[in-house]
């Protein structure tokens, strides 16, 4: 078969469109506020945290659960407000003890909070609260018998109409309904927003001691800064804007289950991070669209190259090796970059150079 | 006694030359202060009184326990044993930042240079009490944008002063080795310490600076801060010092004025060497 005949099967608009669909979701709004609670932590005060899913189950379990018993009155923003509490707690809970440590130990206590915290939300024990192994399918508010979905996708929505609940907005395959392109705005607003509030932060007197902290801990204390506070702060900031990325996530699917919020998320928010460039200030952002674009293009660009083959095959792969294969070209890629661009796409070229020094 | 010393100066240059002897008004008095590395003895300081208002060399030779001792004092090291008081105040429960925020700073002899923070940045970092500092007035910033002025205003004057402006925007991290000690000392000032602990400041500066920074040592002293330094070189010890201490194997063997301490035979024995003692024409 020739190579023209193969370009001849393509479908360019899906392969683009599908692709940049991908990376404007609100999924990908989500990945990018972990990233931008992680740039926090990892960026500017240098903190490993490892386990960014915490906080985001944190979030969307903390505001489904309150929903769905009704304890604030079925309110989603208290909701929301009782998951970054959550989140808070969970944030204290591991920074107590482990910001008097070594930094190691930080990494080894967050991942660990993880796992801890997914494990026991599958616990049967706790089916009447978190749902256990089933999760809350639809969160609900079991004694006004509203859902979350449509309290904020339909009630709250001004762009859905009652009389066309169908009509799409957007062109090309960028066409959104209404639902999808209200949790977009919200959930891209909510990023907009904690990257400003991060890049303010950090461009303040407050910024100059977190990120005198990243690069040595002993300087800080020996003029006086109180380094375990701030880093306590640091880590319950960044923590709830990871809370939000769970609470952003969860907006949009309208349930929670205990298998979205496995490790692997977390590594995906530090590859978002990586990829767009640490300290930076809209790294998060270009990072989440360009994870989810690369992901997407990738898959469907095999998809199509597999399909279009006489025998299903490319290279000795098949349809369903696809959703592997876009991992490992993103893995392949981040190690690429890791050689050519160490800061990432947005990070300052000089400040990866000094390390060398 | 020269006649163009201040009222500090004469005074600790009139106290007992002995081990601990009490100096007439102590910044700093250490009480059985211990620290022991496994077998190692390191710091056994039984009593020592640090004079205000002057300059206070810490000699000795290396392994000594210098570093050891002020990271002890600071806090960047826990002791076995013993108290210390600063100002009156009782510092030996306290951490290193509460430490510094009472007034008394350190150096450190392996540089700690903030090298992705510009050299201003560094320098603005150690002023103290800064308003936004503090998270929520961060994001206020009508509420520390007068305050910041004035840190920035006083650490271009120190950056003048110790040889730094032409490299005020620079990441701190392509300083040399030299220029990090500078900025170092420079940085503590900030804080306006009224103690400060300097860790071997002179080791690796150009002679011909280390002239220029002598004389903002003394400047310094003339302006009431106090000065405790480690320093190795005889000559900027001899000249600079208004009292030394001599440490040896964790003890203070001796104290005194330059002139004590240089013909003081237990001293030339453990660290100065006989060379010395002739150098300076002492029998
Ligand atoms: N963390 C440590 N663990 C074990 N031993 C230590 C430690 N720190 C210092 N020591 C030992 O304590 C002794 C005193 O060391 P210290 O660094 O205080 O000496 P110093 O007087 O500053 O010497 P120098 O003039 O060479 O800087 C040395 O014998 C050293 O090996
Ligand atoms: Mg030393």
């Amino acid at each position: 078969m020739s190579n023209l005949q193969l370009l001849a099967g393509f479908d360019m608009s899906k392969l683009f469109g599908d692709s940049i669909r991908a990376g404007i979701n609100v999924q990908s709004a989500a990945f990018a506020l972990g990233a931008v609670g992680l740039n926090l932590h990892y960026g500017f005060t240098g903190l490993l945290n490892v386990g960014m899913v915490a906080f985001m189950a944190a979030g969307s379990y903390g505001m489904a659960i309150i929903f769905t018993q009704g304890l604030l009155g079925g309110s989603i923003l208290l909701g929301i407000l009782g998951g970054l509490v959550f989140a808070t707690i969970i944030a204290l809970l591991v920074g107590i003890p482990a910001l008097r440590l070594r930094s190691d130990y930080l990494a080894i206590t967050t991942i660990a909070i993880g796992e801890v915290m997914r494990i026991s939300f599958r616990s049967r024990r706790l089916l009447d609260i978190t749902g256990g192994p089933f999760g809350l399918p639809s969160i609900e508010d079991r004694s006004a018998d509203i859902s979350l979905a449509d309290r904020i996708g339909r009630d709250w929505n001004p762009l859905f109409n009652v009389d066309d609940p169908t009509r799409t907005f957007g062109f090309w395959k960028l066409a959104f309904d209404g639902k999808t392109l209200w949790l977009m705005i919200i959930g891209w607003t909510i990023v907009v927003l904690c990257s400003l509030l991060v890049w303010k932060l950090i461009q303040s007197p407050w910024g100059r001691v977190i990120k005198a902290i990243r690069e040595d801990e002993d300087a800080a204390r020996a003029l006086g800064k109180n380094v375990f506070s701030y880093k306590l702060q640091s880590l319950v900031i960044g923590g709830c804007i990871g809370a939000l990325a769970g609470i952003v996530r969860t907006l949009d699917s309208g349930f929670v289950e205990s298998n979205q919020f496995k490790p692997q998320t977390t590594f995906f928010i530090w590859t978002v991070l990586i990829l767009g460039g640490a300290a930076s200030k809209w790294g998060p952002v270009l990072g989440a669209f360009l994870f989810w674009f690369i992901l997407v293009f990738f898959e469907e660009l095999l998809r199509q190259i597999i399909s279009s083959s006489s025998d299903m095959v490319f290279l000795g792969l098949e349809a369903n090796d696809v959703g592997r294969m876009r991992l490992i070209i993103m893995g392949i890629m981040l190690a690429a970059l890791m050689v050519w661009r160490p800061q990432g796409i947005l990070g300052k070229k000089e400040e990866a150079l000094l390390d060398a020094r | 006694m020269p006649a163009d010393l201040n009222a500090a100066q004469q005074a600790v240059r009139t106290a007992d030359p002995t081990p601990g002897s009490a100096k007439q008004d102590p910044i700093l008095i250490i009480d059985e202060v211990s620290r022991s590395f496994g077998g190692l003895q390191a710091v056994d300081v039984k009593r020592l009184e640090v004079q205000r208002g002057v300059i206070t060399a810490f000699i000795g030779p290396n392994g000594a326990g210098k570093t050891t001792f002020f990271n002890l004092l600071t806090r960047f090291d826990d002791p076995d044993t013993g108290k210390w008081q600063f100002n009156g105040e009782e510092l030996s429960g306290k951490l290193s930042h509460s430490i510094a925020q009472a007034g008394m700073v350190r150096t450190f002899q392996l540089t700690k240079s903030l090298g992705k923070m510009s050299v201003m940045d560094n320098m603005m970092l150690g002023a103290q009490d800064q308003k936004g500092e503090s998270l929520f007035s961060a994001l206020v910033k009508g509420s520390w944008k007068s305050q910041e002025r004035a840190v920035e205003a006083k650490a271009t004057e120190l950056l003048g002063r110790f040889n730094l402006s032409h490299m005020r925007d620079e990441y701190a991290a392509t300083l040399s080795g030299g220029q990090r000690k500078l900025l170092e000392m420079a940085r503590a000032l900030m804080s306006e310490p009224d103690l400060i602990l300097l860790d071997e400041p002179m080791a690796g500066v150009n002679p011909a600076l280390v002239q220029s920074l002598l004389v903002h040592v003394e400047a310094l002293r003339d302006e009431g801060v106090s000065v405790l330094f480690i320093e190795h070189d005889m000559d900027v010890i001899m000249g600079i010092s208004d009292w030394i201490v001599v440490l040896a194997e964790g003890r203070v063997i001796a104290e005194g004025t330059p002139e004590q301490v240089s013909q003081n035979n237990v001293v030339i024995d453990a660290y100065l060497g006989t060379s010395f003692a002739e150098d300076e024409g002492t029998p």
